[in-house]
């Protein structure tokens, strides 16, 4: 066990973890950040997907010791002050969802794609999201939500733009 | 549903001590409306009154209440897993009672507060729970008319019940709910039926409400079973054997037993343990060192084999006299057609959190059936039922494949040993090895037809798979459907979306394409040859015709294919197109499904479930297998047991068609079925070779 210092959402968190211990489970069981989800243990679902410095990263194979320094963003820092992000709006809105336990790992992934590519092609769409499975089968509505998230944030961005 | 999450608190904090009287509710609310369902309905839905033998408890199958500031809250042992009933069955419930939807709370699944109920499985929620919630809420209204009429010293007749208010149009008076509840205590027992309001007039139903909590799901906010905490938790692992069958020769569990914290808990050949943290109890688990014997037992290459071997015979006159009728037939047919085992892998795999305080267990897991797993719990720890509470929060899904309460029960021991909470989350590995599995088949079908088209015998037989979906809707002189049960398959097997039928599907609508083929007719002309069923004919149709059946010829590089087929009340038809590489490598392209279930109660989820069925068959239809030798799983993970993914995912049309003449039926699963056999007859279009065994994509090079 070693002291680690984690900058989540914005604010710092010390915890006591083993070096070697996935980011997952000290976020979702020492954070009760739970947004969070265990899918595989693998990085073969996505369910998992945090922010690490703004990129898209599996937090079930990356250890606590590699992430302690970088900039955390979990899902429940994706909506701020009671308002939703462009992203979980748009899921929200396309209904993108069933049972909606990949649905977090999907928002921020696309938070992620959005971030590079302001107004993704579908095939940017597929080689970004690809890794996040979806057993309920709802991609065409992620995707339309991904594009819908697009849209907004442009529409954000030229309100934003108007106002100076 | 409500976003006042402080009411929501209240009431459950009320709930908490409503237990068998219900009349405490009314006491601890100050008063209000309870209305229940009497065991009428109830016992129409699990036929002699009771369920596997089970008797149903006070005969009541649900109740709702309503309280003095108007909430309703509704109480029912139906669960929540994506297949977005919260929403839909509180939609009835709003039509019938005439409220706001968000006025409307749903508890779900818990085992203390909610009816007995045999589990949520077999399309059987809309059909059966939503026209109960139905009654009470029409008999509910009814009293609340009957209520105001008295104080108002008005003829009921002469009164409107709308938007949660009973309104004197003579007096321009009105009170809420609330208002007529305020003060009172009256329960009413409904039994019979009381007038439902008809489809076309339908306001709240009938229309695209969103996933009632929505928010919750894209904030994370949402608690899954795997989420649960309690004070002073522990995390549990458990010691698996190293196969199928295995008996424990030796273990050495010293090492694991000294890190801090770490309790070993043993009973038998169950080994498993208790950590202050998930990772210690991994590591912990690591460093346990046993050994096992594993009998020798069935891989992939022997599976049909063995089955055809162990099945059980049949009914060998009744399949003579199918093939004496295929003697005289013009063309005759005999085909054998395949499927392998393949897992459900719902997102979050089995997780539960058990907790004992003063004899009394309570847990929360993912389960299908809350009832079934308390059941489960009260027969592994020799305690009443009433003495277990299981919660079942709404979990990341199921497909068929959380009926069962095991990993309820190890959580349940290993909080009993510890005496402190304790949550099991079962890693990816353990749900695609010591869950169950969709079961494996063999199906022969021997068929005769005239030189004009019109099929004159039909034999289906399944080994295994089951028999669902095994009657043909086509019209058949002579036919036989025949299940052959073989008593110890391989592998653990049980439920699964559609379960056999989608097998028999694949089978049939395979078979009917071949059968086209010998007889040199287009598929859908020559089902539509032997089809009266209108409902299944409108399908076939309406898919058809948004696809553009036949317009254009199949060539090598693009085929077409249809399939079609009927069960648990639902109609499908599915038209597929594939392209075919120059590596010889197949992609499915485009799928334009059509569906019919009867009046839709909410057309936005009704076509989320089934583009979703579409997706998730695609899977079984092309690369879904479980590999196994010797008592292993081979493939226990998403990168070797290939599930869809975006790439996967062809364009999707889907047609509903909303037949508000008819009763609701299910429609989580049988969306599935008609998709692998429209994407076979597609490559056969294509490439003229015939795909009889899925998945597909082992016979055929199929691009990722």
């Amino acid at each position: 066990m070693a002291d680690f210092t984690l900058l989540v959402n914005g604010a710092p968190y010390r915890v006591q973890a083993a070096p070697e211990e996935p980011l997952l489970t000290v976020l979702r069981n020492r954070l009760q950040l739970t947004g969070t989800k265990f899918g595989c243990g693998e990085g073969e679902c996505g369910a998992c997907t945090v922010l690490l410095s703004g990129k898209a990263a599996r937090s079930c194979i990356t250890t606590v010791s590699s992430a302690a320094g970088s900039e955390i963003i979990t899902i429940e820092g994706i909506e701020r002050h009671g308002q939703l992000s462009p992203v979980q709006q748009a899921f929200l809105e396309e209904g993108a969802f069933q049972c909606a336990y990949c649905t977090t790992g999907m928002i921020v992934a696309a938070t992620s794609l959005l971030q590079d590519h302001p107004h993704p092609t579908d095939e940017q769409i597929l080689t970004a999201m690809d890794g996040n499975i979806c057993r309920c089968g709802t991609y065409p509505r992620i995707l339309a939500a991904i594009h819908r998230a697009s849209a907004i944030m442009a529409q954000k961005k030229g309100a934003d733009h108007a106002r100076g | 549903m409500p976003v006042d999450e402080l009411a929501l608190q209240q009431v459950s904090d009320k709930l908490r001590w409503f237990t068998l009287d219900r009349r405490d509710f009314l006491r601890l609310c100050g008063g209000g409306l309870l209305v229940c369902l009497a065991g009428d309905a109830a016992a129409q839905e699990s036929g002699r009154g009771g369920w596997g033998g089970h008797p149903l408890p006070q005969q009541i199958s649900a109740w709702l209440a309503i309280d003095e500031r108007s909430q309703v809250t509704v109480f029912t042992g139906k669960v929540e897993s994506g297949q977005n009933i919260r929403t839909s069955l509180a939609q009835s419930v709003a039509e019938e009672l005439r409220v706001p939807f968000h006025s409307i709370t749903m508890v779900m699944g818990d085992t203390d507060l909610v009816p007995w109920d045999a589990g949520t499985f077999g399309s059987r929620t809309t059909p059966t729970m939503g026209p109960q919630l139905r009654s009470m809420a029409a008999a509910a209204r009814q009293l609340l008319v009957e209520a105001a009429a008295q104080r108002w010293k008005a003829a009921p007749a002469t009164l409107i019940a709308t938007n949660g208010k009973v309104t004197n149009p003579g007096s321009g008076l009105s009170l809420t709910y609330g208002e007529i509840t305020h003060g009172e205590k009256l329960t009413q027992t409904v039994s019979g039926d009381p007038a439902l309001t008809p489809a076309p007039d339908w306001k709240i139903a009938g229309t695209p409400v969103p996933k009632a909590n929505g928010r919750d799901f894209v904030t994370g906010r949402h608690q899954y079973p795997s989420d649960i905490a309690r004070p002073g938790m522990l995390y549990g692992k458990i010691l698996r054997p190293s196969g199928f069958r295995a008996a424990l020769v030796s273990v050495d569990a010293t090492a694991a037993e000294k890190m801090p914290g770490v309790q070993i808990i043993r009973d038998g050949d169950f080994i498993g343990l208790v950590a202050p943290d998930e990772w210690t109890a991994g590591q912990a688990l690591a460093a346990i060192h046993a050994k096992w014997t594993v009998p020798p037992q069935t891989s992939n290459q022997d599976l049909f084999d063995f089955l055809q071997k162990n099945a059980e015979p049949g009914d060998a006159a009744a399949q003579a006299n199918v093939d004496q009728a295929i003697a005289s037939a013009d063309v005759k047919l005999t085909q054998q057609y395949t499927v392998q085992y393949i897992a459900h892998a719902p997102l979050e795999p089995r997780a539960a959190v058990a907790e004992w305080y003063g004899g009394r267990l309570t847990v929360w897991t993912g389960t299908q059936r809350p009832f079934g797993v308390r059941q489960e719990l009260s027969s592994a720890f020799r305690i009443s039922e009433s003495q277990v509470r299981v919660l079942m929060p709404d979990m990341g899904s199921g497909y068929g494949g959380k009926h069962s309460g095991e990993c309820a029960v190890e959580a349940a021991r290993l909080a009993k040993a510890a005496g402190k909470p304790v949550r099991l989350v079962w890693t990816r590995e353990e749900e695609f090895t010591w869950a169950y599995f969709r079961p494996a088949g063999v199906m022969e079908i021997r068929s005769g037809a005239s030189r004009d088209g019109t099929l004159v015998a039909w034999a289906q037989h399944n080994i295994n798979s089951g028999p669902s979906g095994i009657d043909t809707p086509y019209n058949v002189a002579t036919k036989l459907g025949q299940f052959h049960e073989v008593s110890e398959p391989p592998l653990r097997q049980g439920s699964y979306r559609a379960l056999a039928a989608t097998a028999n599907h694949f089978a049939r609508e395979t078979h009917m394409d071949e059968l086209a083929h010998a007889l040199n007719m287009d598929p859908l002309e020559f089902r539509l040859k032997n089809l009266t069923d209108p409902r299944l004919r409108a399908v076939f149709q309406s898919a058809a015709q948004q696809f553009g059946w036949g317009k254009t010829p199949s060539t090598p590089q693009r085929g077409f294919g249809i399939a079609g087929g009927t069960e648990k009340g639902g109609y499908v038809a599915a038209c597929a197109e594939v392209e075919i590489g120059p590596d010889k490598k197949v992609r499915v392209r485009r799928v334009v499904q059509a569906w019919e279930s009867g009046a839709i109660v909410n057309p936005d989820g009704l076509r989320n479930q089934t583009m979703g069925a579409i997706v998730q068959g695609l899977g079984g239809a092309l690369f879904e297998q479980i590999r196994f030798a010797s008592g292993q799983i081979l493939n226990p993970d998403f990168g070797d047991y290939r599930v869809p993914r975006f790439r996967d995912t062809p364009q999707i049309e889907v047609i509903l068609l909303d037949r508000k003449d008819l009763p609701s039926a299910g429609a989580g699963e049988t969306g599935i079925v008609a998709v692998a056999p429209a994407i076979g007859n597609a490559i056969f279009a294509a490439t003229g070779t015939r795909l009889r065994a899925m998945p597909m994509a082992v016979a055929a090079p199929i691009v990722s």
